[in-house]
């Protein structure tokens, strides 16, 4: 077993959501953040479906793990990957056709995400089933979280709406539900999500070193 | 004693280690005196409506600026000027119209601004760090997000405290959608053309229709020596070229270089735009190449794209090739030993 069977649930799912956040920390996954977030629905849509997948992946990738030959790992992960991206796609072409027929280029694009193979190969190929599970809840839900945020932004600044609903009343920044505006609005919560990070890392070192003081 | 003591004071620095005169402050502020022919006759032509956009683009290029350094507690630099030329070239590059309250668009220079100042030139590490010119950059960002206020294009008033005026097309807005025939049909004749074009009686941006307040200001910057003839040249001639050569629909060298000179955001571009210190190469080589391919981008926006005008798209894209042509034409240096690779060419 590897050394990740001492972190406990909790944190292995916080992990993929702050530390090791796929777009805002590692910035893997850039393309579907850009293309699909100029409206809530589809990022929000968008972000369910990788963390379905991931989820799925990680537990039957964890479950196979003792009988997947070393040397053939890779494609029968890609063969799982896809299998379950071909149930996604399945279930949302059923369910949301209207968002199907705007996202599901992506969607088929799953297969080749960075952060899913990743995953399979650092983690669930390592580890038992419930932590394996709970790594791609964490990494599924860190995507979901960073998805949600940039289409809310870009929805609400570029359109002035929110899941289709008109919500502001003037003009809005048209730029940013255009491509080049993905970027801009990428970089800006990217530098937000880290700032924010940095300043709660602060002051827990300032925490830990006054008790240490203390003592 | 005092005063001996420092005389004899030894300052111990890195190079380089030859002083001037000059400073930051000292070249932005030269750089507004250069641009003030062209403020004058923007107020002159568009009244308080003018005077009132490019106040506003200063104003909050410079507040936005001292907000930025304060919240992330670097030292303040408003006294250098930058933050002053930045927002007074935005101001230049947007209409008067923009200076209306229904349909409301006063926060469009506001924005454009925060854009500009905080987005193109802090974010990337300050003066002297931006990859991009800031004016031009939030001018482009208001441009795509309120392409209907940018483009309302007001007509050049009797008067300077007129706060009304009826919209017209531009120039080579004109062109665009009706040609050459009909521009000229608008102005008169060609020679009346010509005039409006030189002196700045037609619609456009603030700061950009009068032409010959811009060449005052650049000649001036020549003189002083603050820019090099590199890039207003090659800018101005390769645009010129492709404008004779390919200008007239139908016929190959038969176009107008002089209305594509003249109209637009060219002189503004080539004179004060282009020619930034920072998103521009320094080596002259550089220098010419980069103007040529503004020069070629522009024309190939205005004949070829969907936009009646290209200056800012192509000095922005030209903008990215500034440290590579920098780094293609980097002179020998004297006394250097070549490479193996070098000897065997």
């Amino acid at each position: 077993m590897s050394s990740h069977s001492t972190v406990s649930l909790k944190d292995q799912i916080l992990n993929g959501i702050i530390k090791e956040n796929t777009i805002f920390k590692l910035a893997l996954s850039l393309c579907p953040s850009i293309a699909v977030t100029n409206n809530l629905k589809n990022g929000v849509f968008m972000g369910g479906a990788v963390l379905f997948v991931q989820v799925m992946v990680n537990m039957t990738i964890s479950l196979m793990r003792n009988v997947i030959h070393p040397k053939v790992r890779l494609p029968i992960f890609m063969l799982v990957i896809s299998g379950w991206v071909t149930v996604t796609q399945m279930l949302m072409a059923a369910f949301a056709p209207d968002v199907y027929a705007k996202v599901g280029l992506y969607i088929a694009l799953i297969v080749a995400f960075a952060s899913i193979l990743a995953r399979a190969e650092m983690f669930a190929s390592k580890n038992s089933f419930l932590p394996s599970m709970a790594d791609g809840l964490g990494m599924g839900i860190g995507f979901l979280f960073a998805l949600t945020t940039i289409s809310f932004f870009r929805e609400l600044v570029g359109k002035g709406s929110l899941w289709g609903f008109p919500i502001i009343d003037t003009k809005p920044v048209l730029l940013l539900i255009l491509p080049a505006g993905g970027f801009f609005a990428v970089g800006i919560l990217m530098a937000g999500f880290n700032w924010i990070n940095a300043r709660a890392a602060a002051k827990a070192a300032a925490k830990a070193k006054a008790a240490l003081a203390t003592r | 004693m005092e005063a001996t003591k420092k005389e004899h004071e030894l300052i111990v620095s890195v190079s380089p280690h030859v002083k001037s005169e000059e400073t930051t402050s000292r070249i932005m502020w030269t750089v507004s005196l250069a641009l003030l022919p062209a403020f004058l006759s923007g107020v002159y032509f568009f009244g308080l409506k003018a005077l009132f956009i490019m106040a506003l683009c200063v104003l909050s290029s410079v507040i936005f600026e001292a907000l930025y350094l304060k919240v992330v507690n670097k030292k303040s630099v408003i006294g250098d000027g930058s933050g002053f030329v930045t927002g007074l070239l935005l101001g230049m590059n947007m209409p008067a119209s923009l200076w209306s309250f229904s349909p409301f668009t006063v926060h469009v220079p506001i924005i454009a601004s925060f854009v500009a100042v905080v987005i193109t030139k802090q974010l990337f590490g300050g003066l002297g760090y931006n990859v991009f010119n800031p004016a031009l950059i939030g001018r482009a960002f208001a441009l795509i997000s309120w392409p209907r206020a940018m483009t309302i294009w007001m007509a050049p008033t009797a008067s300077v405290l007129a706060m009304d005026a009826k919209t017209t097309a531009t120039p080579l807005g004109i062109l665009k959608e009706a040609g050459m025939s009909e521009l000229i049909k608008v102005f008169g004749d060609k020679v009346s053309l010509y005039e409006h074009l030189l002196t700045g009686n037609r619609a456009g941006s603030i700061g950009e229709t009068s032409a010959i307040a811009l060449l005052i200001g650049g000649l001036f910057l020549l003189y002083k020596k603050y820019i090099t003839w590199h890039i207003p040249v090659s800018f101005l001639g390769t645009a010129a070229l492709i404008a004779w050569v390919f200008g007239q629909k139908g016929a190959l060298f038969a176009g107008d270089p002089l209305i594509h000179l003249f109209s637009g955001g060219m002189m503004l571009g080539a004179l004060f735009m282009a020619t930034d210190y920072v998103t521009s190469p320094s080596v002259r080589k550089a220098q010419l190449i980069f103007g040529a391919g503004c020069g070629a981008l522009t024309m190939l926006i205005r004949l070829k794209g969907g936009f009646p005008e290209g200056v800012m798209f192509a000095i922005l894209i030209m903008n990215c090739f500034a440290p590579l042509l920098d780094r293609g034409f980097r002179s020998k240096v004297f006394g250097a030993v070549k490479t193996a690779k070098e000897i065997k060419k």
